[in-house]
């Protein structure tokens, strides 16, 4: 979720097959540089893998180009390294933030071949994605400071996989 | 000195650690036409001659002065047809980079890139290396930029520079008139008298090329209705 000069990004912790629970604390957004966040829901297997992948890609860029990726560029790269696999893809939805240059925040989300969708206010993904939508549409306001973004983004998510139960155990919110 | 007994293989080292066929390469270089680059502070300007063999070649066919991508330009001295192979191969790249990540790609990368071809064709069985030194200039991120690149596959950042017939002369010509905050239009100026230094015959605007990139980032052509002020003057 957007908010003034700072982003958002939250996941529930729950990790599971069907109905069975394997884990309560997993980590599902993993950190690409200091202003470059991603998570991955989905099949785990298929985000670490997409995961390891990107920071392999991530370290060679900062090494060649002396510099960190930007957000847009970086999307446009796990866009390109999903749709590589169209007819056997990784079973995993991305949602990346990041902090552009001025401190412009930027989010977006793709399904899992690659179809990126920008957003200016708010992306979701994961199995509580319908009532992530709904919550964040009814409690999401512009321009809000860090603070108040933590509790609105934290409120959403809370609601939302309380209805959901193949989510749930808590939740993780980075603020950038 | 036994150089020469190692002169025929381009992937065997000399005994005085050369490869010989990369210094044949640079003498080719050498022997092409003048060209010459200079940085300013506000953008980049590249010129070369453009002595055609005949006056019955249609001059405006001959593009010596190419660009890479809307906001990078090359030129050269040496083998016409090896740049265009060159600037084909760069094309592409700088064409890759952008399918992946979405962006105009860096001058630096696609120098460092360029240079990777050429460089391998040193290093390869049965090829020969390129038989022309590029001067490439962009303006990116990080500014006004201009490198050249040797057939060896070295590149180098300069700020005004010059390759081909007349170097060592275009090169002092440069050095004395070089200055830091010089400004785009300065730096035209100066490339065309620097050509006008060495060149034999009469200097007109169907004999030169010269291109340019600024602020706005496109590189392009310059039509020389300013001409007969720059060479009064």
């Amino acid at each position: 979720m957007v908010g003034k000069n700072c982003f958002a990004i939250a996941s529930d912790r729950r990790l599971g097959v069907q109905l069975q629970t394997i884990a309560t604390d997993f980590q599902r957004i993993s950190k690409i540089h200091d202003r470059l966040f991603i998570g991955l829901s989905g099949l785990a297997t298929d985000s670490q893998t997409l995961y390891q992948r990107l920071v392999f890609r991530h370290k060679l860029y900062q090494l060649r180009e002396e510099r960190d990726m930007k957000p847009e560029t970086f999307a446009s790269l796990v866009s390109a390294l999903l749709y590589e696999k169209r007819f056997g893809p990784y079973f995993c939805q991305p949602v990346i933030a990041g902090l552009s240059d001025e401190d412009k925040p930027f989010i977006c989300t793709m399904d899992s071949i690659g179809a990126k969708e920008l957003a200016k206010d708010f992306v979701v993904a994961g199995t509580a994605g319908e009532s992530l939508y709904g919550a964040c549409e009814a409690m999401f306001k512009p321009d809000m400071e860090p603070d108040e973004l933590f509790e609105t983004v934290s409120q959403a998510l809370l609601s939302s996989v309380d209805r959901d139960c193949l989510s749930g155990w808590g939740g993780h919110v980075y603020i950038v | 000195m036994g150089d020469s007994q190692y002169s025929f293989s381009l992937t065997t080292f000399s005994p005085s650690g050369k490869l010989v066929q990369i210094e044949h390469a640079l003498t080719a270089v050498g022997s092409g036409q003048t060209s010459l680059g200079i940085k300013a502070s506000n953008g980049v300007v590249i010129a070369t001659e453009k002595k055609l063999p005949s006056i019955l070649v249609d001059e405006s066919s001959v593009h010596k002065i190419q660009s890479l991508t809307p906001n990078i330009g090359v030129v050269y001295s040496g083998m016409g047809p090896d740049f265009r192979v060159l600037v084909r191969k760069s094309r592409k790249q700088a064409e890759q980079y952008h399918r992946l990540y979405k962006e105009p790609i860096p001058v630096t990368q696609l120098v460092r890139e360029t240079a990777a071809v050429m460089q391998e064709f040193t290093q390869s069985g049965g090829v020969r290396p390129f038989g022309v030194s590029l001067l490439v200039a962009g303006y990116d991120d990080k500014g006004p930029q201009l490198y050249q690149v040797d057939p060896s596959g070295s590149y180098f950042s300069w700020k005004a520079s010059a390759m081909g017939k007349n170097v060592s002369n275009a090169k002092t010509f440069l050095e004395k008139r070089y200055v830091e905050e010089m400004e785009l239009d300065d730096a035209v100026h100066t490339a065309i008298l620097t050509l006008k230094e060495g060149f034999e015959g009469q200097i007109s605007e169907k004999n030169i090329e010269i291109g340019i990139i600024g602020e706005k980032k496109e590189f392009r052509q310059v039509a020389l209705f300013i001409f007969p002020l720059c060479v009064s003057a």
